[in-house]
């Protein structure tokens, strides 16, 4: 199945494009989609996980605008077609 | 023409500065912009000198990045340089030290991380590995953090003998290994806490920085959280270090690279008034392995200073004569040309100064 993965700035810049659209095995999750996105761009990857495959805290995953945190974190399903949104989350000074 | 260069570590990137001959400060950034660069070094076993940098994105986590064309590019690994192995469970959350080996070591890099750990790598700093042996030390479910949090600041290789290294952490204290990173052992033995109810601890230690005299390995200046100490048997015991100075907290601490027997540090008035004594910048300096410490402050602010020298705040450069160097958390950037006769202002207002580190790059 298909998903596309819409990045912010900094990280369209590592990856060269601010949408990656990827063929992912059905059904999947967001932690599956994420494992593609490190096999292609694994810079993007690590800065949206950490080593441990957790979510980074000041980043927020959107399906097709469901904010996953609020859904099943990591383990919530990706449908064919979805749309996955990575944004930087209100953070610093 | 020889080229000085300043690299100035701040919680919203890295800032470069270089000079001519003695001449006016150039400046250039950030590079890693609006990420938190706590740990840069000169390597200088490379010509020129391969600028490490480390740190943390708030956002996008740690970095760790070199450049061998002094900041005109940097690479970074597509993957992570420095990570914690799957089976620990744990992850980077910030590099807060790089400290290369001596010259006749060449792979030979040091990083120490948060949440507190060491890696060490072979490769020129490219991959990193876990130093298990301290990780799995039994003390460690007991280390607290500071306030900064729990870190792994400081990284001293032994210069000659590459079985000895030691490390400090906050809040764990100064542990020591003599056998290449495998083993280790508390060694905090004379070094009083102040925030606790046992006052001489085995570890638990807030210490804020370790410096190692050049010339003998064995000789070091201590700043801990609430003293200042010494020791000259390589850290197995310390005593206090304070006679002359105005106060006995801070955090930046640099040891002459050259002339054994002088280190330099800015000490502030105490844990709970975190400011510099009198509102005064001061930097301190000792000539005689830490027995006596005397004001080497001329040219810097004598009213009205109330910032922080972190604690790799305070550096020099190599050069002959030395220059040293301290940031602020207030943006300051000060120089000395003369070991510390002399100072001026060099960088005003950049954003809050982490580390800074220099080197004669050409």
């Amino acid at each position: 199945m298909t998903v596309t993965v819409d990045l912010p700035t900094v990280l369209a810049g590592l990856a060269g494009t601010s949408r990656l659209v990827l063929e992912v095995p059905h059904p999947a999750s967001v932690a599956d989609v994420l494992d593609v996105v490190g096999e292609v761009h694994p810079a993007v990857e690590r800065r949206v996980r950490d080593e441990t495959g957790a979510m980074r805290r000041y980043v927020n995953v959107y399906v097709d605008g469901g904010d996953v945190r609020a859904l099943q974190g990591a383990a919530t399903p990706v449908p064919d077609g979805a749309v996955v949104l990575v944004v930087p989350s209100i953070a610093g000074g | 023409m020889s080229t000085t260069m300043l690299a100035v570590g701040t919680v919203k990137g890295l800032f470069l500065g270089t000079s001519e001959d003695g001449g006016a400060w150039r400046w250039e950034g950030p590079a890693f912009s609006m990420t938190r660069v706590a740990a840069v070094a000169f390597d200088t076993r490379h010509q020129p000198p391969r600028i490490l940098v480390g740190g943390g994105h708030e956002h996008w986590g740690p970095v760790i990045a070199h450049s061998d064309d002094l900041g005109a590019s940097w690479v970074e690994g597509d993957e992570a340089a420095l990570r914690f192995p799957e089976d620990t469970g744990v992850a980077v959350e910030r590099v807060w030290q790089l400290a290369p080996g001596p010259a006749d070591r060449p792979g030979e890099v040091w990083a120490g991380v948060e949440p507190a750990a060491l890696f060490r790598s072979d490769d020129e700093g490219k991959t990193f590995s876990l130093v298990t042996g301290l990780w799995d030390h039994p003390h460690r479910p007991s280390w607290q953090p500071g306030a900064g949090g729990m870190c792994l600041h400081t990284v001293l290789p032994h210069p000659d003998d590459a079985s000895q290294v030691l490390v400090a952490i906050s809040a764990a204290g100064v542990y020591r290994s003599q056998d290449g990173g495998q083993s280790w052992a508390p060694s905090n033995a004379g070094i009083e806490v102040t925030f606790m109810p046992e006052k001489l601890p085995e570890f638990g230690q807030c210490v804020h920085k370790v410096a190692r005299d050049c010339a003998d390995p064995d000789r070091l200046i201590l700043q801990n959280h609430g003293g200042v100490f010494r020791s000259s048997d390589g850290g197995a015991s310390w005593e206090r270090s304070e006679t002359g100075l105005p106060a006995n907290f801070g955090f930046g601490l640099t040891a002459h690279p050259s002339r054994s027997g002088t280190a330099f540090l800015f000490p502030l008035i105490a844990d709970m008034n975190r400011m510099p004594p009198d509102g005064m910048a001061r930097v301190y300096r000792t000539d005689d392995y830490g027995a006596t410490w005397t004001s080497a402050s001329h040219g810097l602010p004598r009213e009205g200073f109330y910032s922080v020298v972190l604690r790799d705040g305070l550096t020099t450069d190599g050069d002959d004569p030395l220059g040293v160097y301290f940031g602020t958390r207030s943006g300051g950037v000060f120089a000395s040309r003369d070991e510390a006769a002399s100072w001026e202002e060099v960088a005003a207002h950049l954003p809050e100064v982490l580390c800074v580190r220099a080197a004669v790059v050409s």
